[in-house]
């Protein structure tokens, strides 16, 4: 097996950490603010790439050039999970606030079942082919195929919004509440941050970032059905484990371990035990950081 | 009257935004291969009035559970002679209580005799949940350990009995205790790598575990038949007798029921046994534990290999249930699945984990006259479940203490 | 202790439900299940068979039903799981059903079975393919209207070495029960005709990248793929393949045999190999069936459509021609006639494998599944 071969194998397993990334930056900023696994984030993100088809498709009979469908859809996606994603939060997890973590894990749980139904129902249990909404570029035909334009968009986009969501933290006011309420509610509240918004804007974010993701990855799959958000979501929340959960950076690193890990598995030894792969390397690197890869490991005070 | 037209416009509002939300998914139905459009308007009209009444229903329900306000008041159910007593100082009598138990034990043996062999056999399984719930609540509601891999232990006990009784005509009364050992040497195997590890890593390493398990069984074909699973698994014959197939469902319950009955009690007795206390205390504080002197990784191990302990048992009994078993069996879905019993019935409590049991598992089946609808519903239900009843259907009573005047202690309301 | 009259409730209501569950409805009707998985992640496997058994059903009650009664339908879920699939099984016992369509997945079927025999109610899967449930002759109630994995992997094969004369091939399938059945023997036959298999290995279902394990297969110099499946993996197979620029030659089974499929791929699609039942689509049935569902549901009919459309009619017609709904006279009937169905025209060997089902290879060309003769 040649230098080529070892190339590609990267190539593939880079496309699969990008596709794992953006799902998980979402994830995790989630549980960093609220400690929550949010089980229903891959539905929000089948809501995302639903709401894009039905979008696109209705745009693509009206005749308009594929590059406006692209954008509009995609807008619609974004606004539409990101509404899901604010919906969900204050009928499912706002109630929950103060009980035990475990409830909140329960209901997410229930709103993974009912989102999934709810499109099950209103739409189809079939697999739907998702409109090629990316165009081809030409100059990667000079490559061989060793990328595809989909693959390009995706890494792009998971860079950019990497970068976006570090400077908002880093930088803005709502990122400086965001930082105080996920290391102290209760004191964030006594020096006057609005908690409930601050939890709010995060779901807002994290949906509109699956909706992202639901876009991009159905247009690189292809198809899409009722169910591809279960999958996507736990992979996604591996990644995010692996790279310490919480942490932005750690998210994205965590998914392209994830990735290169299950390509290199399979190129190397056999995709029979893919996912064995996976999360072999999970268990070991939790065994040696046990709180992730960039996870701030916390010291207890007695 | 002047509270009606601000009611009405925050319903407005409500039914306004849902309509919005759900306009794409609901309202259009796109075909992506004659690229034509279906627009159900229809729906769009029911989200808006439904909405509507639902979200005044809502606010009303919060509203009183942040009074503390009882949701629904079924006193006015309660026969008027019966009101004054309060049942539970009439629970409180050992006497009274031991007599609603055997009641209620003699209503569990005789139902499979009255009733048909479908509910039977949702029962038996509502009830194999419940040794699952209670197994799994050693290690979650005990011991503070989340584990989302339980499925794995479940699975050894299931592939234990339908490989050894397949190939070697191994009977059920061997496969058991089998089954429920191999589960736990499993779960101390599993418990050493994890000891370090806290919260939701320990929770996705478990899980990790647990896929694995479950992808060896799909590839190994020479061990497990790979995805085409086991079949044709004996159900338990009583005496030597093979029964039919009601009546070994009729048999199998009662196997189970009385596997019930020993769990609790024995579940019981742990969790007011020194390692129960030991447990709890981790939960509580792991550090503050350690210091008073709790081997913490002896009540880790413990937990995990008394936890899959049970898990292996109710293995060997799925698969005498169903006569075949495949590695679609031991999903993720199905840890999540008693994970949620257990947290749905009450973290820790004995009794919550039964009454959680039976709900989790009946509930989708009587659901099946929604058809289609049923899943829906059953998420829905979670998630009200959930917000209105946090702690679960029956809550923990934390254990208490009461010094009396004589220096004596007098333990009190254990569960 | 209020916990206690907490159960005591429950268990009352549970024992109140189960009587209201008994309650006769009385033999006015003919009743006929359909199980099989109506939710969950395989629910678009099941509920194609639902519509099919509707649209059959609705046609027998219009002129009049079976024996002079109305045929009705008693549609269980068992979402594919085997443990699900024995509670579907006797709460359809309990509703006196005289026969079931269905399971969907092998394994439900597989732990349906007993409960099914034991109660001598005929079982007419459209989609379990897996050999021993026929081979094995332990279910002599077991009846199918699709081939088993091992007749389609023999046919698949054949046409690969033989027309298309491939020696070095890839061997993929998606880890589950059909899908692996399959492909163990289609490498079976492969390995018996002499030919090499360079890549034997399941893929992950669900996946969203598959571009390791196709470059696997490119660098392994394998002239063509052979794929155990269903259409939604083969189908992000192919494209991710088409769109390397990879022209290995895809071929695949009944799962794939699917109009989906080629709405989903799209260009991709185009000359991928696929068997399935000797060609439907000019069959006056099955069109007609395809139009009803059409007319009805707004949409074209899902997988294993055509599979149940003909295992209703054939019960159907079983039972007319037994004249009664007896289990012994309805088996018999079904092994001895033959029926026009949108399969052909069937019957059931002594096993319950269909007989008249035949199978022929399919490529798709220009959008469309061409049988190669």
């Amino acid at each position: 097996m040649d230098l080529n071969y070892l190339l590609q194998l990267f190539i593939s397993g880079m496309t699969r950490g990008s596709i794992y990334a953006l799902i998980a930056l979402g994830y995790t900023m989630v549980y960093g603010i609220v400690q929550l696994i949010n089980f229903a984030h891959g539905e929000i993100y089948m809501i995302g790439a639903f709401t894009a088809l039905i979008v696109a498709t209705v745009l693509n009979m009206t005749g308009m050039p594929g590059i406006a469908v692209f954008a509009i859809a995609m807008v619609v996606a974004v606004v539409y999970s990101a509404a899901y994603g604010f919906t969900m939060e204050k009928i499912a997890y706002k109630p929950l606030r103060n009980a035990p973590r475990l409830s909140a894990l329960i209901s997410a749980i229930g709103m993974s079942y009912f989102l999934q139904n709810y499109v099950l129902l209103a739409q189809t249990s079939d697999f739907v082919s998702f409109p090629r909404l990316i165009p081809k570029f030409r100059f990667l035909e000079g490559l061989g195929g060793m990328l595809s334009s989909t693959q390009v968009i995706i890494f792009l986009v998971t860079a950019v919004v990497m970068v976006l969501l570090t400077l908002l933290i880093k930088f803005t006011k709502i990122g400086k509440a965001m930082r105080a309420t996920a290391q102290d509610k209760t004191m964030a509240l006594l020096v006057g941050i609005n908690i409930n918004q601050v939890i709010a804007v995060t779901f807002v974010i994290g949906s509109a970032m699956a909706a992202v993701g639901g876009v991009l990855i159905s247009s690189h799959v292809g198809q899409i059905n009722f169910y591809i958000g279960f999958i996507a979501g736990i992979k996604a929340f591996v990644a995010a484990v692996l790279g310490g959960i919480g942490s932005i950076p750690g998210a994205v690193l965590g998914s392209f371990v994830l990735g290169l890990t299950e390509s290199f598995g399979t190129g190397y030894i056999s995709s029979d035990y893919e996912d064995v792969f996976a999360f072999i390397i999970l268990v070991l690197i939790l065994i040696f950081r046990p709180s992730g890869l960039l996870g701030k490991s916390q010291k207890e005070k007695i | 009257m002047n509270k009606l037209i601000p009611e009405l416009k925050k319903s407005f509002v409500t039914a306004l935004w849902f309509a919005f939300l759900t306009f794409p998914i609901l309202v259009i139905k796109v075909n992506t291969v004659r690229n034509s459009i279906l627009w159900r308007w229809g729906n769009l009209a029911a989200v808006f009035v439904l909405t509507m009444a639902l979200s005044y229903v809502w606010r009303r329900l919060l509203e009183k559970r942040a009074r503390g306000e009882r949701l629904f008041d079924l006193s006015g159910l309660v026969p008027a002679k019966l009101r004054g007593i309060e049942l539970k100082s009439v629970f409180a009598q050992k006497k009274n209580s031991r007599a609603a138990l055997a009641v209620l034990l003699a209503l569990a043996v005789l139902f499979p005799f009255v009733a048909g062999m479908y509910q039977t056999n949702i029962v038996t399984t509502a009830l194999m949940y419940v040794i699952l719930g209670l197994g799994l609540n050693i290690v979650i509601g005990l011991g503070g350990l989340l584990q989302l891999g339980y499925a794995a232990f479940y699975a050894v006990g299931a592939y234990t009995y339908g490989i050894l009784n397949t190939r070697f005509g191994l009977s059920f009364w061997i496969a058991l205790p089998l089954g429920a050992v191999l589960a736990t040497i499993f779960g101390i195997i599993l418990g050493f790598p994890v000891l370090r590890l806290k919260g939701d890593y320990l929770a996705i390493v478990t899980l990790g575990f647990a896929e694995i398990c479950r992808i060896v069984l799909e590839n190994w074909n020479d061990f497990s038949s790979g995805p085409s699973g086991i079949s044709q698994i004996d159900r338990p014959p009583f005496f030597g007798i093979k029964l039919s197939v009601p009546q070994s469902a009729i048999y199998l319950y009662l196997i189970t029921l009385a596997l019930v009955v020993v769990t609790v009690f024995i579940v019981r007795r742990l969790e007011n046994s020194r390692l129960g206390r030991a447990w709890e205390a981790m939960r509580e504080d792991a550090v503050a534990s350690e210091a008073m002197g709790v081997n913490l990784t002896i009540a880790k191990l413990s937990a995990f290999a008394l936890g899959a302990f049970w898990a292996g048992m109710v293995g060997v009994l799925f698969a005498a249930k169903t006569t075949f078993i495949n590695p679609a069996s031991f999903t993720l879905m199905e840890s999540v699945l008693i994970l949620c019993i257990i947290v749905l019935g009450g973290m820790g409590s004995t009794a919550g984990v039964i009454v959680g049991a039976l709900v989790i598992i009946l509930l989708p089946e009587y659901l099946r006259a929604f058809t289609q609808y049923r899943m829906l519903l059953y998420g829905s239900i979670l998630v009200l479940m959930m917000v209105f009843r946090p702690g679960g259907i029956i809550r923990k009573v934390r254990k208490s203490y009461v010094f009396k005047a004589d220096g004596q202690v007098e333990g009190a309301g254990h569960e | 202790m209020k916990k206690r009259l907490v159960i005591l409730t429950a268990l009352a209501a549970i024992a109140l439900l189960a009587f209201v569950g008994c309650a006769d409805k009385g033999p006015k009707t003919i009743k006929i299940g359909v199980a099989g998985a109506h939710t969950g992640d395989l629910a678009s496997y099941g509920l194609p068979s639902v519509k099919a058994a509707e649209l059959v059903v609705e046609e027998w009650n219009a002129k009049g039903g079976v024996l002079g009664k109305k045929i009705e339908l008693v549609v269980a879920d068992d979402v594919c799981k085997p443990e699900v699939a024995t509670n579907t099984a006797s709460k359809l016992v309990g509703d006196k059903v005289i026969a079931v369509i269905g399971h969907i997945c092998s394994g439900a079927t597989k732990a349906a079975l007993g409960i099914y025999k034991d109660a001598k109610i005929i079982t007419i899967s459209p989609s379990a393919t897996n050999p021993p449930l026929t081979k094995s002759g332990d279910y002599p109630n077991f009846f199918r209207t699709i081939a088993s994995d091992d007749a389609q992997a023999e046919v698949d094969v054949e046409f690969a070495m033989k027309k298309l004369g491939f020696k070095k091939f890839a061997v993929l399938h998606d880890k589950g029960d059909y899908g692996k059945g399959f492909a163990e023997f289609a490498k079976g036959y492969l390995d018996a005709a002499g030919a090499e298999v360079l890549v034997f290995e399941g893929i992950q279902v669900g996946a969203v990248d598959y571009s390791a394990i196709i470059n696997k297969v490119a660098a392994s110099g394998a002239e063509a793929i052979l794929y155990g499946g269903y259409h939604p993996e083969a189908s992000k197979l192919v494209s991710q393949m088409r769109a390397k620029g990879m022209k290995t030659v895809f071929i695949s089974d009944d799962g794939v045999k699917d109009d989906t499929f080629i709405k989903v791929a799209k260009e991709a699609a185009e000359g991928v190999y696929a068997s399935g039942p000797v060609d439907t689509t000019k069959n006056p049935l099955a069109v007609k069936a395809t139009e009803d569902h059409k007319k009805k549901y707004g949409e074209d009919p899902g997988a294993f459509f055509l599979n149940a459309y003909a295992a209703t009619q054939a019960l159907l017609n079983a039972i007319q021609k037994a004249g009664s709904v007896d289990y012994d006279a309805v088996t018999k009937a079904l092994r001895s006639e033959f029926v026009e169905t949108p399969l052909g025209k069937i019957s059931f060997d002594a096993k319950g494998d269909a007989i008249g089902v035949g199978f022929s290879v399919y490529q798709v060309q220009n959008g469309v599944y061409v049988e190669i003769k």
